[in-house]
């Protein structure tokens, strides 16, 4: 955005502290919308003529370095680029790479709508949510229109996510198109050959377009003549070259564009980028269909790229392992790196009570309040329906490990909790668990504060099978 | 639709008209065109030059805007019945055919980006020439930008990986126990093994029995075991202690003599404990220290602030920022690390050292050993053998790219991959390059799967 400060934006607001944005003061409302925390829409006297020049000013300046384009529709449509930093504590990174996952022209009919489910439905729970993945790319590997535009067909009746075309006949991505041009599919790619097919199809069918070449001259010169043209909803594949000295220019490829977008403002190339990992296919690859060690090690490959250009400015990436060993760590890694880091560390501490826990009967599990932490033993209860309680200590924001480390988990500090939050009172009985990562606490916990300690199991999730043997406890009965 | 026009379109209208010369045109700014009274003719070359200046500048919408405006003053003035000069009236002109344009010919720009400061460089390991009985030496950091950001300064050396070894067999995940279970028992076959079976370029030797909770072997007995792995192996050494804040001083000071003049990395000096003591040891018998803090920036400034009190040389020092798994907590590790690298690029002398992550940490994230999901509502986890790995390989590299120097890891098959890589990115002479004879463009007809 080209403003820095809240005054800067504050002028062309209407400055009536009308409050109907929530915000006290225009002057708050104008900070807000520099961290990209309220819209401009949240001002509904900005649409007024009165105020209509001023709005659409201040829209052009807190428009992202970084152009924003929109794939698909609906619920599952995918927003990419719209980034405004290099480095994410700068302020944070804001559309998260949109990971796609392929098929192919050539697959069997049962085979590809299986595979299209599995992506479609894949899911991870992580720190309080289910994390999916975000795109099919449908690559053309017959090379023939018909056979191209039959998979599109059934893949769209498999998923709602949003698809990505690929082939760089336009005769072939047309007849793709037709099947789902009600979807705004991406197509991919235009290039210095067959740009002018691409330039038609993107407008015809008001789609956003893939422009491809690993010359930064030639890329910059598509980007500008299909903006010049009118087409401006444009994802750059700077081409990803998987090993050697080619890795090591496709790394400085997408940090020159980035910074050529939002460093030094140049209009022309601040596009979202398209990396493609699974050209690591392309060297050493082998069948998916045989698990020869090869084919681990290749799929390790493909996600060490991912994990390269997903730092590194990807908006959109193309990957071929569908394996749990590599969506599981692909999906984290972009959840980690796209998470907002001024969003706090810690959860309020206190006594939660997780499912429907009785009185005098129910466990009750111990952990601090360093929010990965919580969510992660909160979550393995609820998930196993073991009706608990779950005292949240105060670890200043740390882990049950660090904070047994730093003194922030020890007696003292449970003592503290049980009474501030009244527990014995509501719990009815006086046994706690605590996490098997604190065990060197239960002697000295057990004698400051009275209560009978049992030690847990160092993982949450191994909660289950400890519950099994041992709770309730033999002092219960 | 209304179409936004070129001046590739505009020299198209002029041509219609069978117009060869314009005389009399002016450009003014970025694109004016000021069109006299009387003859009013523009030759392709001019289309050409506007062309070159606007791609010069930046297109923006503002400045398409005003080509098609332009064109369309061109096609009044040319159109029959309108007068030469006469008013610019609103013409509606058809699209031009794609297959009539042009590529808008630009050449792509980039800043590089020029630090002020530079990372110390810091060597661990003494040869005999050295008063040391090492083979060889690391040297690490000296960056002047980014890691791998070759285009802006060449990276001076590339990361190194330190594998772990442990005074006493441990409790590992499966996958990576396999490797080890023949070792674990003799700190100095252990060690061996990293080197001649993992290629390891360091050693760390983890005096984790120390531990007054777990076997509280006595300073004594560690420096022995100290001193076989310095026999058993010729690469540099890292020496750790079991964290134990208050036995760690002495069983450090212990090995820190023991290991007298061999330059290893004393793992480590943090605020929690007398730090002094393992500062002064090092300082005594040539080691380098690592300062170690807990995600906390100023804590770490604070840290370094001290050790420079003591006396401690600036090359004397790599710093552990803490490492946190990938899903649990990476996020906050990757961007502490980015942010004291970049502090110390624009000249916070106080950050710029080497940065050593220990990424055996990464095994800590139940993704990378446990059996099955223990969320009923996951897909399914697959064999946890794979997964492992490919954690510990993503949370070094992770860190890598925000700025760690050195990497202790404990999986053979991570630990060569993040070499791998990292050697590619530093742009090492002779890494694999198969790559670029591959088309890359292919993936998309790809039939392999």
């Amino acid at each position: 955005m080209k403003i820095s400060s809240p005054m800067e934006a504050w002028k062309y607001l209407p400055g009536t502290n009308c409050k109907e944005c929530g915000e006290k003061t225009c002057l708050a409302f104008a900070s807000l919308l520099l961290e990209r925390k309220k819209k401009l829409e949240e001002c509904p006297l900005l649409f007024e003529p009165k105020y209509a020049d001023k709005g659409k000013k201040l829209a052009e300046l807190l428009a992202p370095e970084v152009r924003e384009v929109e794939v698909g529709i609906g619920d599952k449509a995918i927003k990419i680029g719209g980034e405004d930093i290099m480095h994410r504590h700068e302020l944070t990174f804001f559309n998260r790479t949109a990971l796609a996952y392929d098929v192919w022209d050539t697959m069997k009919e049962e085979e590809l709508r299986e595979r299209v489910r599995e992506i479609t439905n894949w899911q991870k729970f992580y720190v309080g949510e289910f994390l999916g993945v975000d795109a099919i790319a449908v690559r053309s590997v017959s090379g023939e229109a018909k056979t191209f535009a039959q998979c599109v067909k059934r893949v769209a009746e498999e998923t709602d996510l949003p698809l990505v075309l690929c082939s760089f006949d336009a005769k072939v991505i047309e007849q793709g198109l037709k099947e789902v041009s009600d979807r705004n599919p991406l197509i991919y790619a235009a290039t210095e050959d067959n740009w002018k097919a691409f330039l038609e199809l993107a407008t015809r069918y008001e789609v956003p377009v893939t422009l491809f070449s690993a010359n930064l001259d030639m890329l910059n010169t598509l980007a500008v003549t299909f903006s010049s043209a009118g087409v401006t909803n444009i994802v750059l594949d700077p081409g990803s070259y998987p090993t050697g000295k080619g890795l090591e220019e496709t790394f400085a490829r997408f940090i020159m564009i980035r910074r050529a977008g939002i460093v030094d403002g140049n209009k022309g190339i601040a596009y979202p980028l398209m990396s493609v990992p699974m050209t690591a296919w392309m060297v050493n690859g082998t069948g998916t269909g045989a698990k020869t060690e090869n084919t681990l090690e290749t799929s390790y490959w493909e996600a060490i790229l991912a994990d390269l250009f997903i730092l590194k400015y990807a908006d959109i990436m193309i990957l071929h392992s569908t394996e749990p060993h590599s969506l599981i760590p692909e999906r984290t890694l972009v959840a980690n790196i796209y998470t907002d880091p001024r969003r706090p560390v810690s959860v309020e501490p206190g006594l939660r009570e997780v499912g429907t826990p009785t009185a005098g009967e129910s466990p009750l599990f111990v952990t601090t309040n360093f929010a990965l932490t919580y969510y992660t033993v909160e979550s393995d209860l609820a998930s196993n329906k073991i009706d608990s309680y779950l005292m949240v200590v105060d670890g200043e924001g740390m882990g049950v490990e660090s904070a047994v480390a730093g003194g922030q988990l020890n007696a003292e500090t449970m003592k503290d909790a049980l009474e501030s939050f009244d527990v014995e009172r509501k719990v009815k009985h006086k046994t706690m668990v605590i996490p098997g990562l604190a065990a060197r606490l239960s002697g000295e916990t057990e004698d400051v504060t009275g209560w009978t300690v049992l030690v847990g199991p160092r993982d949450s999730g191994r909660i289950p099978g400890w519950m099994e043997n041992n709770w309730p406890p033999e002092t219960f009965s | 639709m209304e179409k936004e026009i070129t001046l590739a379109d505009i020299a198209k209208i002029l041509e219609k008209y069978e117009i060869v010369e314009l005389e009399d045109v002016k450009i003014k700014g970025d694109i004016e065109l000021e069109l006299a009274e009387g003859g009013v003719t523009l030759p392709p070359s001019i289309a050409q030059a506007l062309q070159s200046i606007i791609s010069a500048a930046h297109i923006s919408s503002s400045t398409t805007e005003a080509i098609a405006t332009t064109a369309q003053a061109l096609q009044s003035i040319l159109s029959p019945g309108a007068g030469a000069g006469a008013g610019v009236q609103k013409v509606q002109i058809p699209a031009t055919p794609v297959e009539e344009l042009g590529l808008i010919r630009t050449e792509f720009k980039v800043a590089k980006t020029e630090w002020k400061g530079q990372i110390e460089e810091v060597t661990i390991g003494a040869t005999s020439a050295d008063g040391g009985t090492r083979e060889g030496t690391v040297t690490i950091g000296g960056e002047k930008a980014l890691p791998f950001y070759n285009f802006d300064y060449q990276m001076p050396h590339p990361p190194v990986i330190s594998v772990d070894c442990f005074d006493m067999p441990i409790t590992l995940a499966k996958a990576v126990r396999g490797h080890y279970e023949d070792v674990m028992e003799d700190p100095g076959e252990w060690a061996k093994k990293n080197v001649r079976e993992f290629g390891a370029d360091m050693v760390t030797i983890h005096l984790i029995s120390t531990d007054p909770t777990i076997k509280d072997t006595s300073a004594k007995e560690a420096a022995k075991t100290v001193e076989e792995v310095l026999q058993a192996v010729k690469v540099p050494l890292v020496i750790g202690g079991s964290g134990n804040p208050d036995k760690d001083p002495g069983v450090l000071e212990a090995a820190a003599e023991a290991a007298e003049g061999e330059r290893c990395l004393i793992a480590s000096a943090n605020l929690n404990m007398d730090y002094e003591r393992i500062a002064k040891a090092a300082l005594e018998h040539g080691h380098v220290i690592l300062s170690w803090t807990q995600l906390d920036i100023n804590a770490q400034k604070t840290l370094n602030r001290y050790l420079f009190k003591l006396g401690v040389p600036r090359e004397d020092i790599v710093i552990d920022p803490t490492t946190a798994a990938l899903g649990y907590g990476l996020d906050y590790a990757f961007t502490n690390i980015e942010r004291m690298r970049i502090s110390a690029l624009k000249g916070d002398t106080d950050l710029a050292f080497p940065i050593s992550c220990g990424i055996t940490n990464a095994w800590g994230a139940r993704e990378a050993w446990m059996k099955d999901s223990p969320i009923r509502e996951d897909s399914d986890w697959g064999p946890a053998a794979n997964r492992g790995p490919l954690y510990e390989i993503m949370t070094g590299l992770t860190l890598g790219v925000a700025g760690g120097d050195m990497f202790m890891m404990m999986h053979p098959k991570a630990a060569a991959a993040v070499k791998r890589v990292t050697q590619m990115l530093f742009g090492a002479t002779g890494a694999a390059d198969e790559g670029k004879k591959v088309k890359m463009e292919d993936w998309v007809t790809w039939g392999g799967a």
